[in-house]
Order: C-alpha cells, then structure tokens, then sequence
C-alpha cells in the first residue's frame, strides 16, 4: 500500500490536515463555533469561482475568502462567551453567520452561472472540484504544501492555546486580566480559515466539518482536562484519518473522506453511548 | 409587441413588464410557488431565529445532497429521498442534540457531526451509483422556472400542513422557546415540541430549496426573519414584516431574473441580504440615538 504513491501523498497531507483539525476543533467545540467553521467551508467555493472570473490564480482567491471571512465574523461577532448565557449570545452570532455565507454563496452562483456563459459546461465540473477535493488525488508538492500550511496551524494554536483557553472559558475574568480576548478570537478565526482553504483544496469541505466536529466532541466529552483533550482530539482525528485512508484503499468503491468520516463519527457517537 | 420567452424584453413600463411576466404558465407557477415558500419559510424561520436553530436549519437544508443521491441510487424521485432524508435528519437533531443539560457548544458539535456523516453517506451513495446525478443540478441550485402544476399543488399542501402545526403549537412552542426552563417546570413538553419543531423545520427548508437551492434556504428562511426581529421583538408585528419581506423578496428575485440570464437564486439571496443590511444599519442608528442619555430607553414587549 505504502509504495504507492498517491497512498503516500495522502497519508502526508492528512496526518498533518487532522492534527491542525483535531487540536483547532478543540477549541472550535469549546467555543460553540462548529457553525463558523462550516461557513468557512462553504465560502471557499465563492471564492474560487471569484478570483477565477477576474482571471486570478482560483488558489488566491479561496484563501482570501476564508481568512476574510473568518476575520469578518471574529470582528463583527460579539466577544467570545462561554457558559449559559454565553451559549445565547454565540447563537445569535450563528444568525449573522447564516446570512453572510448565503450572501457569499449567491454570488458564488452568479459568478458559476457567469462562467457558464463563457466557457460552456466545464465550469460546473471544476466548481464541483473546488468544493470537493479528493485526498487520493493530491500531488507530492501539494501534499506537501498542505503539511506545512497544516503543521504552522498546529503550532500557531498550540502556541497560542493558554490564553486563547483562558479567554474562552472565563473571557471576563481574562478580559480584567489583560489578555486581548478580541484579538485572540479574531486571531484563532483566522487560523481556522487558513485550515478551512487548506483543508478545502487538499481534502475537500466534507473532510473539514468531519474532523473539525467529530474528534473534538468526543475529546471534550471524554476528558475534562485541556491538555488532555487537546491530545484525545488530535489522536481522534488522527486514527480517523489513517483508518479511513486504508479502508478507502482496500474497499475502492468506498470515497476516502466518506471513509475518514465513518470512522470520526463512530468515535463520536461511540462516546455519546458510552460516558 | 408580443412577448416571447427566449428573449424578455425589459422596458420602462413596470406594467407592461410585470404583464409578460404573468403571460406565461410556467412563470405564474413559479411565482404561485415562490409566494407559498415564502410564506411557509418566513413564518418557519421566525420561530427558528427566535429558537437561535440556524445551523440545525443548515444541516437540514444540506440533506438534499444525501437524500437527492440515494434516492437516484434506489430509482425514485430525487425529491422523496429530500424529503426522507429531511425528515430522519430531523428526529435525529432532535433526539441527539435536545438532550437535557447539554450546552450549546456540545449541540453545535453534536450537529455538525451530524451534518458531516450525512454528506459523506451522500459521496458513498454517489459512488457506489457510478453515474452521473443528472437531477442534481438542479436539485442543489433550484429549478424554479421547471415547477409544474402538480408541485404546487404539493408545495401548498405541505405548507398548510406545516402552518396548521405552527398554529396549533403557537403559544407552548413560543413559551419553550424563549424560556424552556420555567416552561419544563410548568409541564410544557419542551423535548418534544423541539422534535416536531424541527420535522416542521426539515419541511420547510425541503420546499424552499425548490425555489432557492439547498444552498441558498437561508435567503428566504434566515433573512426576512432576522430583518424583521431587528426591527421589532414584538411577536405579531415582526412576524406580519416577516412574511412580507419574504414574498417581496422572492417575486422581486423572480421578476428580476426572468429578464436576466442570472438565477432566480442569486437575486433572491442578494435582495434579502441588501434589505438585512439596510435594517441593521437603520437599527444602528437608531440605536445611537437611543443611548444618549437625554432619551430614556423605550421598552418594546421583549421576548427573548
């Protein structure tokens, strides 16, 4: 299996895409914005189609869309908040969330139907590559290109995950302190969009929502411990990955990141069941 | 000047146009459906702003990509797997994520997992299919100038059933919504209104996605009912702004697009979102005149 060399590409990009997926997720789950992190996903198509009607490299243009996005909703959205009424107030932010992204996804329409004007039919096959890539399908400077990307992320959260901890669960109380709870939640958008345009054109969208919800939510229902459940999160997304990789490989009928995803959710609702 | 489909003619005689419009059968369909979704999705995505369940609502809206491949996969209409798959992925938001004591960073977490096994149920049936997903196409971007008069018929009816359910459960479900605590303490079934709430919810999104795509429910399901609760919290009056804004938007979106090459979608999304923005910023500015300190703060009836 391993001197294939796709298998090889694949298993590079996606260990490093489900670490930056599993320890970000973390916090993803612990500040209540899976939702955000879905939006990412989706504006990346716009994206795309966008910078492909100005005639700009598509790979430009989806990076912007996410970081920009995600910046947007970092900035607009109100400081981040945990707890119960904090849970309220996130909510209300998943409203400003929706309206943005269908708005970004309507133009990512016009500019589908646009191009389906001037270049005949090609142009839905290649929106549909956009918005689902395919992990098999990645060459060895691509996969390349998404370790690194992926393993600055990982690092970046990493570095950062004191106080972004901090400023999650008690923001008053590391606002009073003086930690820039703003800036770090911009900031950790940002990261998550880079993930998002990373993850998107490596592994495609669905791998994204997959490893983002899934490892994570088990790991908080698991350990109670941050250092922990970063770790659990990161395995989680890790065995789903190399698992999903190798089922994938032996049963062909099966799409790998429908593979990968079978195997977070398992874990998922396995500790639904369980603890 | 007759009128002819393959090349609309736009001019400065809003009458003129808005008759070309109805001369046609497949456009007073489209525009019969578009009012019937508009009022079903406005009055349905009012209750789930006020229920802050957007990404439940997304998620929903997402099955269309499971259900359109499995029912292709099984031979049947793609719109029965819709509604199939709407339906389950309801009574499973609701079994998974309305469990007692959960926060809303586990329910979000719980329903993004949710979202993610279903669209890669949605690959795997893609594959094992083989072929290429003709209706799916239109199924993901809405094919509103296709809709014959069968589906209105079933559009209409799906959507007084919907209403009839919202009307019956009006007051206990306004009462969970904004208050669950106190209303489980006084016997209200929160947990089960929360699972009706979303099969009535995975209607919706289902018949919206006719006219809008998938893709694009939240232009008519998000955005009248988030302008209209900025506006004012007052149940009746923003949920009568609702249903306008939701039938103006569409007829505006449809009439625009019949005279354009752009989808109906696309205008429907993009006149929502620039009515949205406008009512935030009046807001805003409203907003700034009220906190001065001169002007006492009016209280509304507050809901939430």
């Amino acid at each position: 299996m391993l001197s294939q060399e796709f298998m090889r590409n694949a298993l590079l990009a996606g260990t490093f895409v489900a670490l930056a997926c599993g320890v970000s997720g973390w916090f993803v789950v612990l500040r209540g914005q899976v939702f955000a992190g879905d939006a990412l996903s989706h504006v990346a198509f716009p994206g795309a189609l966008a910078a492909a009607a100005a005639g700009v490299d598509q790979r430009l243009g989806l990076v912007l869309a996410t970081v920009i996005v995600g910046a947007g909703i970092g900035v607009l959205g109100r400081a981040t908040l945990s707890g119960r009424d904090g849970g309220v107030a996130l909510a209300a932010d998943d409203t400003a969330i929706g309206i943005a992204f269908t708005f970004i996804l309507g133009l990512g329409l016009f500019f589908l139907t646009r191009f389906g004007l001037s270049s005949g039919g090609a142009s839905g096959i290649q929106a549909a590559h956009t918005l689902f890539g395919s992990i098999f399908g990645l060459g060895a400077g691509e996969a390349r290109l998404a370790a690194a990307v992926a393993l600055v992320v990982t690092v970046a959260t990493v570095a950062i995950s004191r106080p972004l901890l901090f400023a999650s669960v008690t923001p008053e109380v590391a606002g009073a302190r003086g930690v820039p709870t703003r800036l770090l939640g911009i900031g950790f958008l940002v990261l998550l969009g880079v993930v998002a345009a990373e993850a998107t054109q490596a592994v495609g969208a669905l791998l994204l929502l997959g490893l983002l919800a899934a490892p994570a939510a088990a790991a908080h229902r698991i350990a109670r411990s941050p250092v922990v459940g970063i770790a659990l999160a990161g395995a989680f997304a890790l065995v789903s990955v190399w698992g999903g990789l190798v089922l994938a490989y032996a049963v062909p009928s099966l799409p790998p990141s429908s593979a990968v995803v079978a195997i977070a959710a398992t874990i998922y609702y396995g500790s639904v069941l369980l603890v | 000047m007759s009128a002819d489909p393959a090349n609309p003619h736009l001019g400065w005689n809003v009458l003129r146009d808005v008759g070309e419009l109805v001369e046609y059968h497949f456009m007073v369909n489209a525009l019969l459906a578009g009012a019937i979704v508009a009022v079903m999705s406005a009055a349905v995505g009012w209750v789930m702003v006020l229920r802050r369940q957007t990404f439940a609502g997304h998620t929903l809206s997402m099955m269309a990509f499971p259900g359109a491949s499995a029912a292709t996969l099984a031979g049947l209409p793609v719109a029965w797997g819709y509604f199939a798959f709407c339906g389950a992925g309801a009574l499973i938001i609701g079994r998974v994520g309305g469990s007692e004591r959960r926060t809303w960073s586990e329910e979000s977490a719980s329903i993004g997992a949710f979202q993610a096994v279903a669209l890669a149920a949605g690959f795997l049936f893609v594959s094992l299919y083989g072929g290429v997903l003709g209706d799916l196409d239109s199924l993901l971007f809405g094919d509103v100038l296709g809709i014959s008069d069968g589906q209105v018929l079933v559009l209409a009816s799906v959507a007084a059933a919907s209403l009839a359910v919202l009307v019956m459960l009006a007051r206990p479900l306004l009462f969970a919504s904004v208050d669950p605590d106190v209303a489980g303490a006084r016997g209200v079934p929160v947990r089960a209104l929360s699972v009706v709430f979303l099969a009535v919810l995975g209607l919706a999104v289902a018949a919206t996605s006719q006219i809008t795509g998938p893709l694009l429910v939240f232009a008519l399901l998000l955005m009248p009912a988030a302008s209209a609760q900025t506006i004012t919290a007052r149940p009746i009056p923003s949920l009568a702004l609702t249903l306008l804004f939701g039938v103006g938007v569409t007829w505006l979106g449809l009439g625009i697009s019949y005279f354009s090459v752009y989808p109906a979608g696309f205008f429907i999304a993009t006149i929502s979102f620039a009515g949205y923005v406008l009512v935030r910023a009046g807001a805003a500015l409203l907003g700034v005149r009220r906190a001065r300190p001169a002007d006492p703060m009016p209280v509304d009836g507050v809901i939430a």
